[in-house]
């Protein structure tokens, strides 16, 4: 579930980024942490369906709700770093703009 | 267990090998102009921070589910599995297996990208080209 949750995130993050004209929102960073993370979880999701065959396919509904939690823990996390890098990168200039502003 | 550990020993190496290419190519630019564009319009420089972001972000997310399901913590020796020698055991074998596989798969898919990329690159060229004819 926690694979599935990120490849969505890392799939709709990739379109947005590919829509804007400009990277101004510096959505590429975002686009590689998620991809990234995917692809480390599909190996990790090979190894455990290797394990557990068909099993793998129908987790128990705990374990369900428990991974689906740290999905979107994850795609929170991540937004987080990135929008923490934007603001430190300042792109467009808006924190300086509001620093010197006060 | 500590399987993201391999592909973030691959993202130290990565970003200090790409920080030493940035350097050069920037000493190469000052000397002797943009040669990089008459080789690969891409630098290399540049397609190396694309392999640090992708390792980096991966093993940043994965540091955070193995948090999350206690196999990291913030004391020594920071792995549980640490804590005895089958769990320890146990830890090697997956880093051997499922951290290596990670880091080559991350490695296969940025060579991949690296290349169509570089075609990416060259195409419009060629559409100007059939344009113009």
């Amino acid at each position: 579930m926690t694979l599935l949750i990120t490849v969505i995130a890392a799939a709709i993050t990739t379109a947005v980024w590919y829509t804007r004209k400009n990277d101004d929102l510096k959505l590429g960073f975002l686009c590689f942490m998620f991809w990234g993370a995917s692809l480390m979880w599909m190996v990790d999701a090979i190894f455990e369906f290797a394990e557990l065959k068909e099993a793998y396919f129908s987790p128990a509904l705990e374990d369900m709700i428990n991974d689906t939690f740290l999905g979107v823990a994850v795609i929170a996390l991540a937004m987080v770093i990135w929008v923490v890098r934007l603001l430190i990168l300042d792109p467009k200039g808006r924190v300086k703009e509001a620093i010197l502003r006060q | 267990m500590a399987c993201f550990v391999v592909p973030a020993v691959e993202a130290i190496v990565v970003t200090a090998v790409a920080k030493a290419e940035e350097k050069k190519e920037m000493k190469l630019f000052e000397t002797k102009g943009n040669v990089t564009q008459e080789k690969s319009s891409i630098p290399l420089s540049r397609k190396l921070k694309w392999l640090t972001k992708l390792l980096w972000g991966g093993v940043i997310l994965l540091l955070f589910e193995h948090i999350w399901h206690g196999e990291v913590v913030p004391w020594f020796p920071f792995l549980t599995a640490m804590g005895n020698p089958i769990d320890a055991a146990e830890m090697f074998h997956e880093m051997a297996t499922v951290g290596v596989l990670m880091a080559v798969l991350c490695t296969a898919v940025w060579i991949i990208m690296c290349k169509v990329a570089d075609v990416i690159v060259k195409r419009p060229e060629v559409a100007k080209a059939k344009v113009k004819a």
